[in-house]
């Protein structure tokens, strides 16, 4: 029987061997994309196209792997980015995440960009089972785990915002007659019932004209010439940059003097108030999240400093006072962060729920205050917003930091 | 005759092309339709996906071929015809629970009346003029998907989102598959059809109209007749690709039929060769994978790249892939000579 012995040595070797290396495996678990020595990205953005500006959103996150990986990667692994142009076409960003997904195989699909592009990717993403993670577009519908538990949002929902904004008036002015002018889409839309929804029983009171545009219109000055008429005192403008700045001109051109609120979307100073005029955007209100790059305050903040000399060394195409390379870099720090979070479990829902637990997280560049939380039924990061108002030649944040979520 | 006219006359924009240069013979045509059937065996589903991408595309490519190279009348609005036909699909299959493949009929026949209608004025038209009208086409189209007033039926600007059809009867492969099947079934029924249409008496009137229309209507050719019919086929073909585009990509927005489609399509079809109906999937392969392969060369300067590419193509082979096409017989000719 000594074959016999043999063999039976041989076999519990052989399954002292498996169940060890077993338990080493179990701590460490893999879904496709991530594996001892790497962490596969997805992420689709606009480089061409109508949209193309947004592209630099994806070149600041490139940038910031880079130094991420320079700096010894993710609990020892190394972050590759994979980014593609979607033009900001639906179906080309469905045939881009395919790819990402079914011939890259990445882990997640991380900052998407574009309301139309993420409802095109969201169904097949969800059916996959793979994180739509940090999606960029301020529409509401991304806070909904329930029916899209793979898809989460990143910035503050133009609802949110907008109900900031109510809170403000009803506060500040309680007797205003708001005039106000949206953009007739998903955007504009958001809004307007951020508004309403903020103003609760007052909206049908408080809200005296409303009016509408389309993108095609050249201009909408026929539109404030009815929004003075109507009488309004506060003036609301849910526009997007080009017609923000004509909104502001026509109000100073009519001699009309309202309290203004401009959308966050619209509060560049280089994009909107520049060619607005100085002069007529004086005490113009907005709010905002994150720290304005070319804002003199922030210049000796330890955050911005990080982030200056980041792009001083990672990327030094990056203008730091483009919104949008401020926006990647956060958006690349909470991925970062939730990396970190998920140690050595790199599976696609070990990462969903760790960017479901975040609490209290705040990247180099939100303002002070601001923070980001999220919990298993609460799908929208950045909620809470500080208003500023315009003076001289730049915002001064004022107030304290307002939440614009939905009292449950 | 004025000198414009005579231009026109003598110079036609598009190149008279015989009948019988417009296909592959049989035996190329089987042969490449036995590799379409049997590549899904082992290609990921990402490729079956831009395979099918590739077919609906190449119908609406095709579609303006039978408009362009058949009966010489252009078009820049076809993105218009795909829109209307993606809608079509996605409406009757979201909001009337309409089965996918029941709604690619309606959509064609939706587009053909639509784009017969279209025809109407547009017979007043011709040349750069012609272009011109159906662009306006193209631009007003995604603003009119966004109106209010058809809100409840088109989503809007949020579009709609379809589901994808799985196999019926149980067939043991993915929805990938099923829908390149499907689809290439169609395109097989939808070419086969172009050919013959080509070939018949309504071809031959509508070559005769572009090669000399005044000598047509001396033959009593129906020339407004004929000319519309054109503009109805080939908007139909495209309803039937656009519903399909909807099916494949589950998802409608106005967004997605921008000019920029309708451009690519008349890409597709100058590059795939004017009046070659199978250069038709050449110029749909040239308009998906050469953008994917510009971004690979440089993120940046994609769009630089995509235009170099172009034109060392226009410049190299003027007469797009059927170009090479005809090169290829001859050398294979000249062996069989030898």
């Amino acid at each position: 029987m000594h074959l016999n012995y043999r063999l039976r040595l041989a076999a519990v070797t052989a399954a002292v061997v498996a169940f060890t290396t077993g338990a080493a495996f179990a701590q460490k678990k893999y879904d496709t994309g991530a594996s001892d020595t790497e962490i596969k990205i997805g992420n689709i953005i606009p480089y061409s196209g109508p949209a193309s500006a947004y592209g630099v959103i994806g070149k600041t996150e490139e940038a910031y792997f880079k130094k991420i990986n320079a700096e010894g990667g993710i609990n020892g692994r190394k972050i590759t980015f994979i980014s593609y142009d979607d033009a900001y076409s639906p179906p080309k960003a469905v045939e881009q995440v395919r790819k990402l997904v079914e011939s890259d195989e990445v882990l997640v699909v991380f900052n998407p960009l574009g309301t139309p592009s993420n409802t095109a990717i969201q169904k097949y993403l969800n059916s996959k089972k793979i994180p739509q993670l940090f999606v960029a577009t301020g529409a509401t519908k991304w806070n909904d785990p329930k029916n899209f538990p793979w898809t989460i949002g990143w910035q503050p929902s133009y609802q949110a915002e907008s109900r900031i904004y109510a809170k403000y008036l009803l506060k500040e002015k309680p007797d205003a007659k708001i005039g106000l002018i949206y953009q007739n889409d998903d955007f504009g839309k958001d809004y307007l019932k951020g508004l309403k929804d903020g103003l609760g029983p007052k909206a049908a009171s408080m809200i005296v004209a409303e009016e509408s545009y389309e993108t095609s219109e050249p201009s909408i000055d026929g539109h404030i010439v009815k929004l003075k008429a109507s009488g309004a005192d506060v003036f609301y403008s849910i526009t997007t940059p080009k017609f923000a700045a004509q909104a502001i001109k026509k109000v100073a051109e009519l001699d009309w003097h309202p309290l203004q609120i401009v959308v966050n979307v619209s509060a560049s100073v280089g994009g909107v108030i520049k060619p607005a005029g100085y002069e007529n955007s004086q005490g113009i209100l907005s709010a905002h999240y994150a720290k304005d790059g070319s804002d003199p305050q922030w210049d000796n903040d330890p955050g911005m400093k990080k982030f200056v000399e980041f792009l001083k060394q990672y990327y030094p195409d990056g203008n730091k006072i483009d919104g949008s390379v401020v926006y990647g870099y956060g958006a690349a720090q909470t991925l970062v962060k939730v990396l970190q979070m998920c140690g050595d479990d790199l599976t696609r829902a070990n990462v969903m729920k760790q960017a479901a637990s975040l609490k209290d997280f705040t990247t180099d560049t939100l303002l002070p205050g601001v923070t980001i939380n999220t919990s298993a039924t609460d799908f929208a990061p950045i909620e809470q917003l500080q208003m500023m108002r315009f003076k001289g030649e730049q915002w001064q944040l004022f107030g304290d930091i307002i939440s614009g979520e939905l009292p449950d | 005759m004025s000198a414009a006219e005579d231009l026109a006359t003598h110079a036609p924009a598009v190149e008279a092309v015989p009948k019988r240069a417009m296909t592959l013979s049989t035996g190329t045509t089987i042969a490449i339709l036995a590799v379409l059937v049997v590549v899904p065996a082992f290609a990921k589903n990402f490729i079956i996906f831009q395979l099918t991408m590739l077919l609906i595309y190449g119908l609406a490519v095709l579609a303006l071929n039978i408009l362009t190279g058949g009966s010489g009348q252009f078009s820049l609005g076809q993105s218009a015809f795909y829109a209307i036909g993606a809608y079509t699909s996605a409406i009757l299959m979201e909001h009337y629970d309409l089965n996918y493949a029941l709604t690619l009929p309606v959509a064609g026949v939706i587009c053909f009346a639509a784009g017969f209608l279209f025809g109407q004025p547009a017979l007043r038209l011709s040349g750069v003029y012609l272009a011109l009208a159906t662009f306006a086409l193209a631009t007003a189209m995604p603003q009119l998907l966004k109106l209010g007033f058809f809100e409840p039926w088109t989503g809007g600007v949020q579009g709609l989102v379809v589901t994808k059809p799985d196999a019926p009867f149980g067939l043991p492969i993915g929805q990938d598959a099923w829908l390149y099947y499907f689809t290439l079934a169609i395109t097989v029924a939808i070419y086969v059809f172009s050919i013959n249409l080509l070939r018949s008496r309504s071809g031959r009137a509508f070559m005769a109209i572009r090669d000399n229309e005044i000598a047509a209507s001396a033959m009593g050719i129906d020339v407004s007749l004929y000319k519309t019919l054109a503009f109805g086929v080939s908007a139909g073909i495209t309803g039937v690709a656009g519903g399909l585009g909807a099916i494949a990509v589950q998802f409608v927005a106005p967004d997605s039929y921008t000019i920029q489609l309708a451009i690519s399509l008349f890409l597709g079809m100058v590059v795939g060769g004017v009046g070659w109906l199978p250069g038709s999937f050449i110029g749909s392969a040239f308009i998906i994978f050469v953008p994917n392969m510009a971004e690979g060369i440089s993120k940046g300067l994609s769009g630089a790249v995509f235009g170099v590419l172009l034109f060392l193509v226009i410049f190299l082979m003027p007469h797009g892939a059927r170009q090479i096409a005809i090169v290829g017989q001859q050398l294979i000719d000249r062996i069989k000579k030898s």
